[in-house]
C-alpha cells in the first residue's frame, strides 16, 4: 500500500474498521463456552422488541396520527405499538439486572454499559414522547403534569410538551435515530470486546488464557471499567 | 363463511379481555400500585429467576 | 507480579482486541438464527396481547364538554384566567415573569433561566382575545370589552373579585349560569359570552387560530383545562394524580409506566410530597441518579456489588464447574 493511500480519510476509516471489526468478529459463528444461561437471550429479545415497535410505529405513520381513533385496524396496530414497547422495557430491565450482576463492564467494556444505559434513559423519553403524542385523555393529563417537571429544570421552555407537534416529530423522527444509533454502537462495542468472562475463579488469571494458565493475579482490577 | 371470517376478524381487532373499567389497586398505606403494573413487574422478578436457573440446551462446558 | 501474568498484560495492552484474551473454548453458536427466531417469538407475544387485551383510548377533554358539564367550575376557572389568580397566570417562566413564583433548588432556580419563552398573558390570550374575536356582531360585547380593558387593574379587581364572591351561590339553570346581581361592571357580561362561547365549541377553536389556518400546538386549551377542578377530577378517578403514584398509571386496567417508579416514589414521600419546590428537587434528584446509573463501572464500591453479592455464580456455574473438574 503506497503512503497516499494512507492519509486518505477513506482508507483510514476502512483499515480501522478491518483493524476493529474484521468480519469474522463481526458476525462470528462460535461463542465462548461460558456463554451458556438463558440470561443471555434478553439482549436479542430487547433488539427484537424494538424491531417490532418500529415496524408497528411505520404502519401507524402510514396512516398519520388520528387514524387509530377511527379504524378499528388502526385500534389494533396502536395496541401492536403499545404492547411491542411493554415487552421491549420488560426484555430490556431484565437485561440490565443481569449486566449488572454479571459486572459486565469489566475488561474495558465500560461503553458499552455507558451506551446501554444511555439507551435505556433515551427510551424512557421516547416513551414518554409516545404517550404524549396520542392525542386522547391521557396525553393531555400527562402534558399538563409533564410539564411541571421539565419547567422546573428550565427545560420545558425550550422541550414544551403541549405541543403535539413537537412532542410527535421528537417521537417519530429525532428520538428514533438516537436509540438507532446507541443500538447498534452497543451492540457493535460487544462485537468488538466479545461477551465478557465470568468473575475469575481464585488463583486464575484475569481472563481464561488456557488450561495452562494458573496464574498468582495479586490485587484485581478486574471489577474496574476502564476506557475503551 | 364470509360472515364467520369477518366476525372473527372484528373479535381480533377489539379486545378479547376488556380492560376498559377502573383498575383495581393494591393499597398498603402511602403505598399505591395498580394490579396490572404489579403483576408486571413480578413477573419479570419471576422471568428473571428462571433464566438464572433454567438449564440452558446444548452441550455443557468441556 | 510473575512473568506469565506481566507477558500476559503486556499483550494485553498491545492487542485491544479483548476477545483475543479468551484462550479458552468456544463452540458454534448461530447469531442470525438466534435474532430471527426472538424476532418471531416477540411478533406473535405482541399480536397475542394485542388481540387479548388491545390499548386504551380515553377522549380527550373539550373545553365545550367541560363547560357543559360544569358551568360552575368553568366559570371560575375563567375568571381566575381573567384576574390573573390562576396558577398558570402565577407560574412564572416560561409563561410570564411572576416574581418569586419559579422552583429552586437550594439558591438555584434553573426555572428562570431561560426565561419567558412561551409568553402567556391569560387575561388576554384566554378570555378578552376570543372574545374580541366574535364580538363583531355583538355592540354589547364589543362595549363590555373595551370598558374592562380601558378600566384601572384596581377597577378590574374589584369587578372580578365581586362576581368571584357571587359565584359561590351561582346557580345552573337550562344552561344559564344564575349569578346574584352585583356591581361586575363588564364583568357581568363577559363571563356569560365566555361561557357560551365555551358551550358552542368556540372557544376550542379560538384558542388554537392564530394568523395562519394549520396549528399543532395546544399549549393555550391544555393550560385552560387544567386550571379547573373537572379534569384533576377525571384524572383522580383514574388514579393518575401525583400524590396516587399516578406517573405509573394507564387509564382502565392497562399496565402503565412500571418503569417510572422511582420518579414518582418520591412525590409521595416527606418533604418533597409537601413542598412547593417538589419538581425541580426530585427532577434534581433523577439526573443525579440517571448519571450514577450511566457511571457505574467508575464508582468503587458500587461496580464491586457484583462480586459480594454472587448472583454471578448462578449465570457461570457450568464454567465453574468445567474449571473445577480440570
Amino acid at each position: 500500500m503506497s503512503t497516499v493511500e494512507h492519509k486518505q480519510w477513506s482508507a483510514r476509516v476502512r483499515e480501522s474498521a478491518e483493524k476493529n471489526l474484521p468480519p469474522e468478529q463481526l458476525l462470528p459463528d462460535e461463542q465462548p463456552v461460558y456463554v451458556h444461561s438463558w440470561i443471555y437471550v434478553f439482549g436479542v429479545l430487547t433488539i427484537a422488541a424494538f424491531a417490532v415497535v418500529l415496524a408497528s410505529g411505520v404502519w401507524l405513520s402510514l396512516e398519520g396520527p388520528t387514524w387509530w381513533h377511527t379504524s378499528k385496524i388502526g385500534l389494533f396496530v396502536n395496541s401492536l405499538h403499545l404492547w411491542s414497547v411493554e415487552l421491549f422495557f420488560f426484555f430490556m430491565v431484565i437485561h440490565l439486572w443481569g449486566k449488572f450482576w454479571m459486572a459486565a463492564w469489566r475488561g474495558n467494556r465500560s461503553m458499552t454499559w455507558v451506551t446501554g444505559s444511555i439507551a435505556f434513559l433515551a427510551s424512557i423519553g421516547a416513551a414518554f414522547t409516545g404517550y404524549l403524542s396520542q392525542q386522547n385523555f391521557a396525553s393531555q393529563w400527562i402534558a399538563s403534569e409533564g410539564k411541571d417537571g421539565l419547567n422546573s429544570a428550565g427545560v420545558g421552555a425550550f422541550f414544551n410538551v403541549l405541543n403535539f407537534g413537537q412532542m410527535f416529530m421528537w417521537h417519530i423522527l429525532l428520538l428514533p435515530i438516537v436509540l438507532g444509533v446507541l443500538v447498534v454502537g452497543h451492540v457493535l462495542l460487544v462485537r468488538k470486546h466479545g461477551v465478557v468472562p465470568p468473575y475469575p475463579v481464585e488463583g486464575q488469571a484475569a481472563f481464561d488464557t488456557g488450561p495452562e494458565a494458573v496464574v498468582d493475579v495479586g490485587a484485581s482490577s478486574d471489577d474496574e471499567g476502564g476506557a475503551s | 363463511m364470509g360472515a364467520i371470517s369477518m366476525r372473527l376478524g372484528e373479535v381480533l381487532l377489539g379486545a378479547v379481555v376488556n380492560l376498559n373499567h377502573p383498575a383495581h389497586y393494591f393499597h398498603r398505606g402511602w403505598f399505591q400500585i395498580s394490579v396490572a403494573n404489579l403483576m408486571v413487574i413480578l413477573l419479570m422478578i419471576v422471568v428473571f429467576i428462571l433464566a438464572l436457573f433454567l438449564p440452558f440446551p446444548g452441550r455443557r462446558v468441556q | 507480579m510473575s512473568t506469565a501474568a506481566a507477558g500476559f498484560a503486556r499483550a494485553h495492552k498491545r492487542d485491544h482486541r479483548h476477545v483475543e484474551a479468551w484462550k479458552g473454548g468456544y463452540r458454534p453458536y448461530d447469531l442470525v438464527k438466534e435474532f430471527v427466531v426472538a424476532l418471531v417469538v416477540v411478533t406473535l407475544l405482541t399480536v397475542f396481547l394485542a388481540v387479548l387485551f388491545s390499548s386504551p383510548d380515553d377522549q380527550p377533554v373539550t373545553i365545550a364538554r367541560w363547560a357543559r358539564a360544569d358551568a360552575k367550575d368553568f366559570t371560575a376557572a375563567a375568571l381566575s384566567e381573567l384576574n390573573g389568580t390562576s396558577e398558570v397566570a402565577q407560574y412564572g417562566p416560561p409563561y410570564n415573569s411572576t416574581p418569586d413564583a419559579a422552583q429552586k433548588i437550594g439558591p438555584i432556580s434553573l426555572q428562570t433561566i431561560p426565561g419567558v419563552r412561551i409568553p402567556i398573558d391569560t387575561a388576554t390570550d384566554l378570555v378578552l382575545n376570543p372574545l374580541q374575536s366574535v364580538a363583531g356582531d355583538n355592540p354589547d360585547l364589543q362595549a363590555a370589552l373595551s370598558q374592562y380593558r380601558s378600566a384601572s387593574p384596581q377597577q378590574q379587581a374589584a369587578w372580578t373579585t365581586a362576581y368571584g364572591k357571587a359565584l359561590d351561590s351561582a346557580t345552573v339553570s337550562g344552561g344559564q349560569l344564575q349569578v346574584p346581581s352585583g356591581d361586575y361592571g363588564p364583568v357581568a357580561v363577559i363571563m356569560p359570552a365566555e361561557l357560551a362561547l365555551a358551550r358552542s365549541g368556540g372557544l376550542d377553536g379560538a384558542l388554537l387560530a392564530t394568523k395562519q389556518f394549520y396549528q399543532t400546538d395546544y399549549t393555550k386549551p391544555i393550560l385552560f383545562i387544567s386550571g379547573g377542578s373537572y379534569f384533576e377530577d377525571q384524572a383522580s378517578a383514574h388514579n393518575l394524580l401525583g400524590e396516587q403514584w399516578g406517573m405509573m398509571n394507564e387509564t382502565g386496567n392497562w399496565p402503565g409506566q412500571p418503569w417510572l417508579w422511582l420518579y414518582t416514589f418520591w412525590y409521595q414521600v416527606p418533604p418533597f410530597a409537601t413542598s412547593g419546590n417538589a419538581d425541580a428537587l426530585i427532577w434534581g434528584i433523577m439526573i443525579v441518579l440517571s448519571v450514577v446509573l450511566i457511571l457505574v463501572p467508575f464508582i468503587p464500591g458500587v461496580r464491586s456489588i457484583p462480586k459480594w453479592i454472587p448472583i454471578y455464580k448462578l449465570v457461570w456455574r457450568d464454567y465453574y464447574k468445567g474449571m473445577a473438574a480440570r
